[in-house]
């Protein structure tokens, strides 16, 4: 086993258990903890595959962001190991785990399809065209990346700048529109709730 | 009857808003202080220059002659507030010729060093200039025991001081020419 | 890829050169805390720590009670009083936690350096490449990112002391480090703009282009003042430095996040601290005064050898040294900002500003970058 796949399977299984023991911790803050665990783990998984930006990005706005504001609530209302047990909706929380193992299931199952329909390779060494040369993106250059021609895959900031603003622009305009829509509500929601609190 | 005269608060400008020039000018001021001369006293080497009336530990002193001044009449003892003086009287021994008209003198005298607050009231209150807050500042040891300072480290402290009350020679002369009040 | 005896060996020199880095920080962490205690007591008219010489260096003449008197060995003895001190832990901790928060503080105050270029060195043909542990092409984010990882340590601290000023401090921590995260990576943005002009080798999130752009040219403290401004105010902010130190802030919060912390602990939080402070002086003198090129306008006076290397890097160490003593001086000269007022100058100040500033440099630039058909 070579050096890269020691790395691979251990941020794996750090992402992995972090997910694991974030779901099974009793306490939410452990939970919390766990969840940056895992968060980093996967930005290194990113790193393994040499997409830096998105491992940083990864780091910046989960780990280093949402996941502090996380933290600053939970700590701010002081949810104790009790507060975790209390939650009454059972059924709602029973109907989200079917619907988050049926999606497992159903990306495990396309996956595998996906794989078998890799058709250059044949069925004993299917397991290895993950790892072999023949299933390598085809490698970009800065220049071809920078005017936008062939946007396949390339780690280069200015891929994903491209991407983002050229190709996947509604896309993005729809999410920033969604982001503003949450904002405005949250934002009449807490003014009811004070003028609810003066009245 | 005079009048409260209230005065407008000018609404601070722009810059004064930003506070930048401000902070500018602290900057300015306390880089000026970094080359000022600095006032610190190097402790053991340099010792501080004491005023006149400086009340330091307080001790026993003996009159020019070399006499015990105290005549343990205890009032120190007595207006001590933290009551750190302890003085066990006794007579004048028989030895000292020119003293025997004194009718006391301590026979131990402590002062526990740990409970002085050098308040100096046991100076003021002295009828016989016996005791006083001299310029000694520094008093430190390992035990509580050696923080307790007895009679004869009290009279090592104090010395002699010149003064010229002579007061029980004088009391003395009087007795021996009859004319005792 | 296999670990061959080459990838192992680059593997060792790169060790080998983040061994040293670390070093070089920690030192340079360690004497900032004298020099704050020097600076600190020369603005107060006193003389500072000048008590603590080695047996043998204080025989030797002039120069030993010179020394003495920097008190340079200073920072040897406050690290031994660390070490040797007694380790306390109070019985209401959660342990883990407890232990952990020191090494979450320390880790990624040391991590942001491998990103930071602090000087060039030239091949035989002349050609300079970059100092720098790793060169990455977003190092200015991966800055960001490792750093905001920082804050863990704080917020773990203060949690797990399971106390009321740590918990005060942790919270306060957390949510300064929230606001002014934003300012800082707003103010940085006009930055990339400004240097990745199109058809420019330089990538503006690197900040080996950074530097690069400023050779011979203008600091970009010159070109854009508020975004200067702005970061280095966010950068106090995010080092917890006085006017910002809520985290700490003594005279109400006891010792704040790390009250309940004593002996070796409590000076890993301390190093991490100090650590943070030469990193973000290190950052801002990349990228805002010219890293180490010379003066703005005029070239490199050194020759395009290894002198100039040194050089180099001693011109950066002395900009990062003066920008240390620049934190240093606030430091003793701004009283403690309130909490609300500074989440008050984080959103309603800073915030609006960097916008603003992105907005003018978004049109000033698009207007300098023009196809020049149409500028003259």
């Amino acid at each position: 086993m070579s050096g890269p796949d020691l790395l691979f399977y251990f941020f794996a299984t750090l992402s992995l258990g972090g997910g694991l023991l974030m779901v099974f911790s009793r306490h939410p803050v452990s939970a919390a903890l766990f969840m940056i665990v895992s968060l980093v783990g996967v930005a290194s998984l990113f790193v393994l595959l040499d997409a830096f930006f998105l491992a940083i990005l990864q780091v910046l706005v989960y780990a280093g962001a949402v996941m502090v504001l996380f933290l600053f609530i939970i700590m701010l209302l002081d949810v104790g190991p009790s507060g975790a047990k209390a939650s009454k909706v059972k059924l709602l929380s029973g109907v989200a785990g079917l619907i988050s193992v049926g999606l497992l299931v159903v990306l495990l199952l396309d996956l595998g399809l996906g794989s078998m329909d890799c058709s250059e390779c044949s069925a004993e060494n299917c397991d290895a065209c993950g790892e072999s040369a023949a299933f390598a993106w085809p490698e970009i250059r800065d220049e071809t990346a920078a005017n936008g021609n062939s946007l396949i895959f390339s780690p280069s900031v200015k891929a994903f700048g491209f991407g983002l603003l050229a190709k996947y622009m509604l896309p993005l305009q729809v999410a920033g529109f969604l982001l503003l829509a949450a904002m405005v509500g949250v934002i009449i929601l807490s003014k009811k709730s004070t003028a609810e609190g003066e009245g | 009857m005079a009048k409260t005269v209230v005065l407008e608060r000018k609404p601070l400008s722009l810059s004064e808003r930003t506070y930048l020039p401000q902070i500018v000018t602290g900057l300015k001021t306390t880089f000026s202080n970094m080359f000022k001369e600095k006032v610190t006293l190097q402790y053991p080497e340099e010792k501080p220059q004491l005023p006149q009336n400086y009340r330091g530990v307080p001790t026993l002193v003996k009159d020019p002659n070399g006499r015990e001044k105290c005549v343990s009449c205890q009032l120190c003892e007595f207006v001590c507030p933290p009551k750190a003086i302890r003085i066990t009287p006794g007579s004048v021994p028989e030895d000292e010729e020119d003293r025997e008209h004194v009718e006391k003198a301590p026979q131990e005298f402590e002062i526990n060093m740990l409970r002085c607050i050098y308040c100096g009231y046991c100076q003021e209150v002295c009828p016989e200039e016996a005791i006083f807050l001299l310029d000694e500042y520094s008093s430190s040891g390992y035990t509580r025991e050696e923080m307790i300072n007895n009679k004869a480290k009290l009279y090592e402290l104090g010395g002699t001081l010149p003064d010229k009350h002579y007061k029980w020679d004088k009391k003395k002369d009087a007795e021996e020419e009859g004319n005792a009040h | 890829m296999e670990f061959d005896s080459e990838m192992l060996q680059q593997l060792g020199l790169k060790a080998l050169f983040a061994l040293l880095m670390v070093s070089a920080v920690m030192t340079m962490a360690g004497y900032s805390v004298l020099a704050e205690r020097k600076v600190s007591a020369w603005m107060q008219g006193r003389v500072g720590p000048n008590r603590t010489v080695l047996p043998f260096v204080e025989h030797i003449p002039f120069i030993g009670p010179f020394l003495k008197g920097l008190g340079i060995f200073q920072p040897l003895a406050d690290g031994l009083k660390f070490l040797f001190k007694e380790e306390i832990v109070p019985g209401h901790v959660n342990k883990v936690y407890y232990y952990m928060a020191p090494l979450v503080a320390l880790v990624p105050a040391l991590t942001t350096m491998t990103v930071l270029p602090f000087g060039e060195y030239f091949d035989e043909a002349g050609n300079s490449s970059p100092l720098i542990l790793a060169n990455l092409e977003v190092g200015i984010l991966f800055i960001f990112a490792v750093s905001s990882l920082g804050v863990y340590g704080i917020v773990l601290a203060g949690w797990s002391s399971n106390s009321k000023y740590p918990f005060l401090g942790g919270i306060r921590s957390s949510a300064q480090m929230i606001s002014y995260e934003l300012a800082m990576g707003l103010s940085l943005l006009p930055i990339f703009l400004w240097v990745s002009v199109p058809g420019s080798e330089d990538s503006a999130l690197s900040l080996v282009g950074i530097v690069n752009s400023q050779n011979d040219g203008a600091w970009l403290l010159i070109v854009q003042p508020v975004s200067a401004l702005i970061f280095l105010v966010a950068l106090f902010a995010e080092t917890n430095r006085l006017p910002f130190d809520m985290p700490e802030s003594e005279t109400d919060l006891v010792g704040g996040f790390h009250t309940e912390y004593g002996s070796f602990k409590f000076g890993i939080f301390f190093v991490a601290e100090y650590a943070h402070i030469v990193v973000g002086s290190a950052i801002f003198t990349t990228i805002f005064l010219g890293g180490w090129h010379f003066l703005p306008w005029i070239a490199d006076p050194w020759p395009a050898t290894w002198i100039g290397t040194l050089l180099g890097i001693g011109w950066f160490l002395a900009k990062t040294v003066c920008l240390i003593f620049f934190f240093i001086w606030i430091r003793w000269t701004i009283p403690r900002f309130r909490y609300d007022q500074v989440m008050n100058l984080g959103w309603t100040k800073l915030l609006p500003l960097a916008l603003v500033n992105l907005i003018v440099y978004v049109l000033l630039v698009t207007w300098l970058d023009q196809p020049p058909s149409v500028t003259p």
